[in-house]
């Protein structure tokens, strides 16, 4: 069974939808007691990082996530959430990957937020067995987890990279919205489903 | 490096497209959902659609559009026309939609901008912006509304400058003067604001040909382009489209 965890960050029908697609079902839930027994764990998020924190410690579910041991999927906001710390509400958050989440600098002339297609590169791990380098999926974001030995993938903004996806353990996180991607983001759900 | 967007528009009612000449005279091109799965799967990056029914009842038929829609394809599309309130808002993007854009409200209450983008995030709004050329503007260029026959007295540079202060993620931006003509993007427009915003500007308005989308995004600095019945009477392809911008050194998914 895969769930896919509901809380206030929107989102969650396009991850829903995306499944379906791809013939997979999944159940939407804030349940502890489910979520803890799934198969793949899934985490949408579109949102805003302070009180999408709140959201989770008040439904304690930040200590259910943290505590998991099956495949786990953070997607945009979900994936800054595993992150230490954000400077998004200045929000601590759960702390599975070190890094900190900083938003994009304002001084170097390109848009924030930055928006629409671009290139993954540096791939590696079992999330990516069916992407290749250069392939484009769909970003949203304004905020950025720098790079580190936990980015399983890279992306590039005018001359700036930032980590596209984090992986350690059982944990993952991608920054871009595999379930807006087309067929690429398909291919990644696929693996973490089926691979993992 | 993020590729320059291409973006069909299909203008809806009743479920079905529609493309106004100049906003005015309108003509079938099919169905909604059908164009909207072909285009997803071939190669568009993004979709808009914009709802020109007036009735309560279009407004129903428009969500279960958009529900459809967000089962069907697998990009992102934004959801304009006639859009008031939050109550509409959370609608559409409860029913799937990835953004909205809104136009009229936002000029007649710019506070409307300000409220969606802080329920909903900036991600999400979209401002909808029609410019006409007036040279007594001090940009030269007026914000208009109503398809064009209402002036604002909104000067468009100032009044888009404001809507990002306000929280709008991104603008549409429509030509009035070249919109139905197919005589190329309004370029000295679109490179103001491009170049003047620090938000992305989607160009819209005179797309006729393959060197039209060249030099909206290599001249007019755009990051996207939106185009409808060059896309829905097969005039152009977006797959042979991409390999011409990629040819000329554009970067395109």
């Amino acid at each position: 069974m895969i769930a896919v965890i509901r809380y206030s960050a929107g989102n969650v029908l396009s991850v829903m939808n995306a499944l379906a697609r791809i013939g997979k079902d999944a159940v939407l839930t804030d349940d502890p007691a489910v979520i803890s027994k799934a198969d793949h764990v899934i985490f949408p998020g579109v949102g805003e990082a302070s009180s999408a924190m709140q959201y989770l410690r008040e439904h304690r579910l930040d200590e259910v996530i943290k505590g998991l041991r099956q495949p786990f999927l953070g997607i945009c906001l979900g994936m800054q959430l595993m992150c230490s710390s954000s400077e998004e509400g200045d929000a601590s958050c759960l702390g599975i990957f070190p890094e900190h989440v900083t938003l994009f600098p304002r001084d170097r002339g390109y848009k924030i937020p930055h928006m629409g297609w671009n290139s993954i590169n540096g791939l590696s791990g079992p999330l990516f067995n069916r992407s290749s380098n250069g392939e484009y999926v769909y970003f949203v974001h304004s905020y950025y987890v720098p790079l580190s030995e936990h980015a399983s993938a890279m992306t590039e903004y005018d001359g700036f990279s930032f980590s596209a996806a984090l992986s350690k353990d059982n944990f993952h996180g991608v920054q871009f919205h595999p379930e807006k991607s087309g067929e690429a983001g398909e291919r990644i759900l696929r693996s973490f489903l089926e691979d993992l | 490096m993020l590729a320059k967007r291409i973006i069909p528009c299909l203008d809806v009612k009743d479920g079905r497209t529609v493309k106004g000449v100049n906003f005015i005279s309108l003509r079938d091109a099919g169905s909604a959902l059908e164009l909207a799965s072909f285009y997803s799967d071939n190669g568009a990056d993004e979709l808009v659609f914009l709802d020109i029914t007036a009735t309560v009842e279009g407004r129903g038929t428009l969500l279960s559009l958009v529900r459809d829609v967000s089962r069907t394809i697998s990009i992102p599309f934004t959801v304009g026309g006639g859009i008031r309130s939050e109550e509409d808002v959370d609608a559409i993007l409860g029913a799937g939609a990835d953004k909205i854009s809104i136009n009229s409200a936002a000029i007649r209450n710019p506070e409307v901008i300000s409220r969606l983008a802080g329920l909903f995030g900036s991600q999400c709004v979209v401002l909808a912006l029609d410019a006409r050329a007036n040279s007594l503007m001090p940009s030269g260029y007026e914000a208009v509304i109503d398809g064009g026959r209402t002036p604002t007295g909104l000067d468009a540079l100032s009044w888009s400058m404001e809507a990002e202060a306000r929280g709008a993620g991104e603008i549409l931006l429509t030509s009035m003067d070249k919109d139905g003509t197919k005589d190329g993007f309004d370029i000295p427009l679109t490179r103001l604001l491009s170049t003047s915003l620090g938000i992305p500007v989607i160009a819209s308005g005179g797309a006729g040909s393959m060197e039209d989308f060249k030099d909206v995004f290599a001249d007019g600095m755009a990051d996207a382009a939106l185009a409808a019945s060059v896309f829905h009477f097969h005039e152009i392809d977006i797959p042979c489209l991409k390999d011409y911008l990629r040819k000329e050194g554009i970067i395109v998914r």
